[in-house]
């Protein structure tokens, strides 16, 4: 199997705050993997070091086999990484629609009928079509997490970055949400998702990793992970249902 | 089911705008036949101040390049047009063509030194570069330092044989920059990249995440402003027939009126400027005679605008009617009983 991601050694540090400690995992072609770890344990600055927004102080990334270390941000989106925010980010003067055309023009490079083809079947694809003329800076928290997955959908991705997009939501929700990222999962999108919401995830990757102090700690199948001592050590009180 | 959906780029508020539009550019190119000397100098300078809101709008409302120095490019322009119709023989028209492309290329240098700088000090650093501008061009003694100097009255007879049709034709200038300034903002921010601007715009971090090279972007932006900012100076002060370091690097007349223009308009839309600059004339053919007190009263407005419609006076009026008569954005219509 070919790996579409590769962080070897990847260290960050603000001051005496670590945010990875000589990271290093890959992730291969089509493959789902999640990722755990407590509050504040370096989950989404390792998502900010994947798709650029951060520089890391020493290691390397490797993306569909090239080196991406100093690759800028708005490159890496070019060349096929998308993520969604964890705090929403929205264009919040700008519509639903709009918010979505941003990347499939930028990101995916699409001409402008094929961008609203695109945008369009997305925004089916994550009922959002409704609100498509909408201002996006008035919209409610689920909708907001709703336009995070549009954009890094329209942005036609090879590897898919999703930071807690089921935290908060209904079980409703949730299960129409997990509906959702199985059918991406299941076109070839590979996926790195950090979740808190256990059983989501169970129901979708294939491996968990660990993550604590910017160290990963452990890293395996998603049953013998929530089983391990460690794991059951920091999430006191979380059980895995799956 | 997606199949009947329709995207519109339009609006009938839109298209009546532009009919009336295209009949109010009639009624003002025939202007030089109905109009008088004065009235027609006072549309000329009209038309140049909207160029350069529209500009300065481009920039600061787009870009979030909060300039307090574009009087920069405006003297450079209106040097360039004395120094190459003087030095080179040049006819004024490529002249002024010409002081914009050099305009565009000295930005290149400025814009590499003042990108390292953000926010307020990027605004300062503009303006630095405007008196290194106006400091400079006060030593070149062939163009009169610092007292300055009038264009020959060769090279503005050349121009045209009549008094009245050389300001006819410098009328038409001005009404041609005007309408190809906001025509290309336009077209600008309905483009691709004006898709870029408006999400840097609002949200650089989301921006870089979705393939929006916010440097390049901004860069781009800053060099063709500068570029046709330093046309409508040269414009200007083919007007004024006569240029001067302090009246061509003027931060009040160049910069500080802009930016009230825009502000007072509706900063970050392309009706904004127009309006802007349609209440600043009223203000100023109205009051002027008035001296300092013309100026207490620009102050007063700007600070009552800014307290009642933060947004301008545009911006006011589009919230409250959902008003665009310059679409930029995309609007996705489906039949009703889907």
């Amino acid at each position: 199997m070919t790996q579409i991601l590769q962080l070897d050694g990847l260290s960050k540090a603000f001051g005496a705050v670590t945010v990875a400690d000589s990271l290093s995992y890959a992730l291969n072609e089509g493959e789902a993997l999640g990722v755990l770890g407590p509050n504040g344990a370096g989950k989404t600055s390792m998502f900010n070091l994947i798709t650029g927004t951060l520089q890391p102080n020493s290691g390397r990334i490797t993306f569909a086999g090239e080196d991406i270390t100093s690759h800028s941000a708005a490159r890496r989106s070019r060349s096929g990484i998308a993520r969604s925010f964890q705090v929403p980010q929205p264009f919040t003067h700008m519509t639903v629609f709009e918010n979505a055309m941003v990347a499939a023009t930028q990101s995916a490079g699409l001409r402008r009928h094929e961008a609203e083809r695109l945008c369009i079947d997305v925004l089916e694809q994550t009922e959002l079509l409704d609100k498509a003329n909408d201002r996006a800076g008035g919209l409610t928290l689920l909708n907001r997490k709703r336009l995070e997955l549009t954009r890094a959908l329209c942005a036609k991705p090879r590897l898919l970055l999703l930071d807690e997009i089921a935290g908060g939501l209904t079980e409703a929700e949730c299960t129409s949400l997990i509906a959702t990222i199985k059918s991406i999962h299941a076109s070839g999108v590979s996926i790195i998702w950090i979740e808190h919401v256990v059983h989501a995830l169970m129901a979708v990757v294939e491996r968990l990793i660990v993550i604590d102090f910017g160290k990963k700690i452990a890293e395996g199948a998603p049953k013998s992970i929530m089983e391990s001592p460690e794991v059951q050590e920091i999430y006191l009180g979380i059980e895995a249902d799956a | 089911m997606t199949n009947h959906i329709r995207i519109s780029r339009t609006s009938s508020a839109a298209k009546l705008a532009a009919v009336l539009a295209a009949l109010i550019v009639v009624i003002l190119i025939a202007a030089p036949y109905w109009a008088g000397r004065a009235d027609m100098r006072l549309m000329g300078e009209i038309f140049l101040y909207l160029a350069l809101a529209s500009l300065w709008n481009l920039l600061a409302g787009y870009a979030g390049l909060v300039s307090v120095g574009q009087q920069a490019y405006v003297g450079f322009g209106g040097y360039m047009l004395f120094a190459l119709t003087i030095f080179a023989g040049l006819p004024p028209v490529v002249a002024i063509a010409l002081a914009g492309v050099l305009g565009a290329l000295i930005s290149i240098p400025v814009a590499a030194l003042i990108f390292r700088l953000r926010g307020a000090y990027f605004a300062i650093g503009t303006w630095v570069m405007a008196e290194v501008f106006r400091l400079s061009f006060a030593q070149v003694s062939a163009l009169g330092g610092g007292s300055g100097t009038s264009l020959p009255t060769d090279i503005v007879r050349s121009m045209a044989d009549g008094r009245s049709e050389r300001e006819a034709l410098a009328y038409w200038l001005a009404l041609g920059a005007a309408l190809v300034v906001v025509t290309a903002v336009y077209l600008l921010l309905r483009s691709r990249k004006g898709l870029a601007l408006t999400a840097i715009r609002d949200n650089e971090l989301a921006s870089a995440s979705l393939g929006i090279d916010i440097w390049r972007t901004k860069f781009f932006v800053y060099v063709v402003t500068s570029g046709l900012t330093a046309v409508i100076g040269a414009l200007i002060f083919l007007q004024k027939l006569r240029i001067s370091p302090d009246a061509a690097f003027s931060v009040n007349d160049w910069t500080a009126f802009v930016i009230f223009i825009v502000v007072i308009g509706g900063i970050g839309t392309i009706e904004g400027p127009i309006i802007g600059t349609l209440i600043f004339f009223l203000l100023r053919e109205t009051l002027a005679d008035l001296g300092t007190i013309y100026l207490m009263v620009l102050g007063l407005v700007a600070i009552v605008v800014m307290l009642k419609a933060p947004q301008g006076v545009w911006g006011f009026i589009s919230q409250r009617f959902n008003l665009q008569l310059f679409p930029l954005g995309y609007r996705v219509e489906r039949p009703k009983d889907s």
